[in-house]
């Protein structure tokens, strides 16, 4: 097997091998394929993500084994919350970043604590800051916010500033 | 031989409070002796979470030396501390542990409040940060700064020793301080 120690980005071979891979199996799942700053994006369809990262896991090739992150990202012109999916394959050091997209007023899909128990915190933080629910999650409750906080901050429609503060107006501070 | 002599001293005693002397006795109220005593030693409890507990570290050190205003004994342990020093950024998040620390202290008790930050949220003006921690329990001086310097800790803490100094010894039963803690939910 042909090992890459570097920690440049992966030619163009290299993506469309792990396209190739992914599309052996999940051929109609895949929406769009994309590079930005040399980092393979996958846009996928959200049914069948977990299949897929399951998959990409026990791939004897690909053997994507070290969730790097998982985070969410919220899109207030489309309605949408993305859940970021960053793999990483240890033998090869390749690296994928996989998206799906949720519907913002019900974002809901399944755990990734399945596959990797380090996604327990990760989804736990997305929950706290974009609502996310993660269906099968075992322990999903709020993980830096306080835990009677009713918002979810990083949404664009909730304000930045704390909103129980009276002596700041527009005038002095711009608000 | 000449027999020792004192010798002068540049060593600033405290000085005695009014009263009546005479030959052998010195009459004066007790509420003052109390206040000169407590005013003089003592304990904080330093509670520091960012740059202004720098600014502490410096304030306690040789050079400003807090020793000179008899609070060189740091409490770590709030049930033997008299004054609570807040320096920095409170969470909201640790607000209730802030809050518990206070309530551990025994009476009497006093809190500095130091810098922006512990003040005012300072330029945290955010949804996860505390705004102020008179939110949630009683400030007796503000120290603002960000950080402020040794010299303006310094002047919070002469500020609290008159405070202590100046207090009455029954204010602490009076209604009037029951109900200002009823107000932050306190007892």
């Amino acid at each position: 097997m042909e090992v890459n120690n570097e920690r440049s980005s992966m030619d163009k071979t290299t993506e469309e091998k792990i396209v190739g891979i992914i599309r052996e199996k999940f051929e109609s799942d895949i929406l769009s394929v994309d590079s930005p700053h040399d980092f393979l994006t996958i846009h996928f369809r959200k049914d069948n993500i977990i299949d897929l990262i399951r998959y990409l896991y026990d791939h004897p090739v690909a053997r994507f084994q070290y969730l790097t992150t998982l985070c969410g990202i919220h899109y207030p012109d489309a309605k949408e919350i993305a859940v970021m999916y960053q793999l990483h394959s240890l033998v090869n050091n390749w690296r994928v970043r996989i998206r799906i997209f949720l519907p913002e007023d019900d974002p809901v899909t399944p755990t990734l604590t399945t596959i990797f128990a380090g996604a327990n915190w990760m989804e736990r933080e997305t929950y706290d800051f974009f609502g996310v629910k993660f269906t099968g999650h075992p322990d999903l409750r709020r993980i830096l916010n306080v835990e009677d906080m009713i918002i979810f901050p990083m949404r664009k429609e909730y304000p930045l500033e704390d909103q129980t503060r009276e002596d700041k107006n527009d005038f002095m501070f711009g608000r | 031989m000449q027999a020792t002599e004192a010798k002068t001293t540049d060593i600033k005693l405290v000085e005695k409070p009014e009263g009546y002397e005479g030959a052998g006795f010195f009459a004066t109220s007790l509420e003052k002796v109390v206040g000169m005593a407590r005013k003089n030693s003592i304990w904080p409890l330093p509670f520091a979470t960012s740059c202004c507990g720098i600014e502490f570290m410096a304030t306690m050190g040789a050079h400003y030396d807090l020793a000179r205003f008899g609070s060189e004994r740091l409490s770590f342990s709030p049930r033997q501390a008299d004054l609570l020093m807040v320096m920095g950024t409170i969470a909201k998040k640790m607000g209730p542990v802030l809050r518990q620390v206070y309530e551990q202290m025994a009476e009497p008790r006093w809190v500095l409040s130091v810098g922006a930050c512990a003040c005012s949220g300072g330029i945290f003006d955010t949804y996860s940060v505390l705004q102020g921690i008179d939110r949630i329990i009683p400030v007796d001086v503000y120290v603002p700064g960000c950080p402020p310097r040794p010299e303006q800790i310094i002047d919070g803490i002469m500020k609290i020793q008159q405070l202590v100094g100046n207090e009455s010894l029954r204010r602490r039963d009076s209604s009037a301080y029951k109900a200002m803690l009823n107000k932050y939910g306190i007892e």
